[in-house]
């Protein structure tokens, strides 16, 4: 099965991990994932106005160009933008209009692009249970504990990954490699975020406070899908730290295809 | 409210497609932002002083540049009102000016550390600077 994928300016530099952990695992469980062709910067954040259209055309562009196959994304931040993009695209039609007028598509595009997280790949297109069962190197005695951050989920009734409040998805994931979550009731808080370009403080409190909450409830390590939250917990965060992974260096671990 | 008022609620309101009628004060939205202490005004005061058009005192404030934009206050609300994208707005009023760029291109050296990721700066040229 073959799916188009948007790897995002990260994966291309400080979060490479991220991407061939997720590049190696897909092909150990029978997908090949496409890179999008020129594929260009998301931008990080979704801009909320009405009238801002130029900020989300790299989104268009991806998104009309995985017609075919449906897109793949990892990074939480690209698959926020462009989820919210591909929403805007279906169900806005002054913002539709005008996009469209703009790009000059051969086709018009209105949205109809499945946009897939990676964890909804495992999850809908694979199925954690053949994921248990591919298991070469189960994670036994590991405690996890999964963090969402902000991006994954939210706004709930766009993005549709799971349970905005009570999300399973990264816990179900864990217990497929072997290993046993840890629920912190700050899975889904946010870390910080940019704000630790200008206000390092800022993400200090947020990060510590995730990072804590880990901690105490036992977790051995933490997972997560995005880079800025593994850098805000990783760097600035206060005190001992957990390590923390990309979610998908443990799935190929787990597979017996980390190098 | 005075001509200048209106009109730039009017601006605030098309931008960010925001009702501040449907709010009823349950604070909610300042009850859940992860950066209610860095800011002068919180959510809940962005929704009714957008609703009493005083949409200046809020341009002028630091608090426009404080929103992490985590949709936790969208998510939350009880009625929908959707607070940040009141912020967003009103943020991009001052920053669409001429020479009203929050973040400069020459200030970045400064901020990076060798293990930020890409994403952080991307991230926050989108929100600070046009």
């Amino acid at each position: 099965m073959v799916f188009s994928y948007y790897p995002g300016c990260t994966l291309k530099t400080k979060a490479k991990d991220l991407d061939r952990y997720a590049r190696a695992s897909a092909e150990a469980l029978g997908i090949t994932l496409q890179e999008v062709e020129n594929w260009q910067c998301c931008g990080g954040a979704f801009t909320m106005a009405a009238d801002e259209i130029a900020t989300k055309l790299s989104s268009v562009r991806a998104l009309a160009a995985s017609r075919e196959t449906g897109l793949v994304t990892v990074c939480s931040a690209c698959h926020n933008v462009i989820k919210q993009t591909n929403d805007a695209m279906a169900n806005n039609e002054d913002f539709a209009f005008r996009a469209n007028n703009y790009m000059k598509l051969d086709e018009p595009y209105h949205g109809e692009t499945k946009v897939y997280h990676y964890l909804e790949m495992l999850r809908d297109v694979v199925g954690f249970d053949k994921i248990a069962a591919a298991v070469k190197n189960p994670l036994k005695g590991k405690k996890i504990a999964a963090y969402y951050g902000c991006l994954l989920l939210r706004p709930g009734k766009v993005m549709q990954m799971d349970n905005p409040e009570n999300p399973k998805i990264l816990e179900d994931f864990i217990r497929a490699i072997g290993a046993t979550p840890v629920i912190s009731p700050y899975r889904n808080e946010c870390c910080g975020g940019y704000m630790a370009t200008e206000d390092k403080a800022v993400a200090a409190k947020k990060s510590g406070t995730v990072m804590e909450s880990a901690k105490e409830l036992g977790a051995d390590m933490m997972i997560t899908a995005c880079p800025l939250c593994l850098y805000n917990l990783t760097k600035n965060a206060p005190g001992e730290k957990l390590p923390v992974y990309y979610f998908t260096e443990l799935l190929a671990e787990a597979l017996g295809v980390k190098e | 409210m005075t001509p200048k008022e209106r009109e730039l609620k009017e601006q605030v309101l098309r931008m960010s497609g925001v009702d501040p009628l449907k709010c009823m004060r349950c604070g909610k939205c300042s009850g859940t932002c992860p950066n209610y202490d860095e800011m002068e005004y919180h959510p809940h005061q962005f929704v009714y002083m957008v609703e009493k058009g005083e949409i200046e005192k809020l341009m002028n404030s630091p608090s426009i540049f404080k929103c992490l934009s985590c949709f936790a206050c969208i998510e939350r609300c009880p009625r929908d009102v959707q607070p940040a994208k009141l912020v967003e707005a009103i943020r991009l009023l001052v920053i669409r000016q001429q020479g009203q760029n929050h973040l400069k291109a020459n200030e970045i050296p400064a901020l990076l550390d060798e293990d930020m990721p890409q994403q952080a700066l991307v991230t926050a040229f989108r929100k600070y600077t046009k």
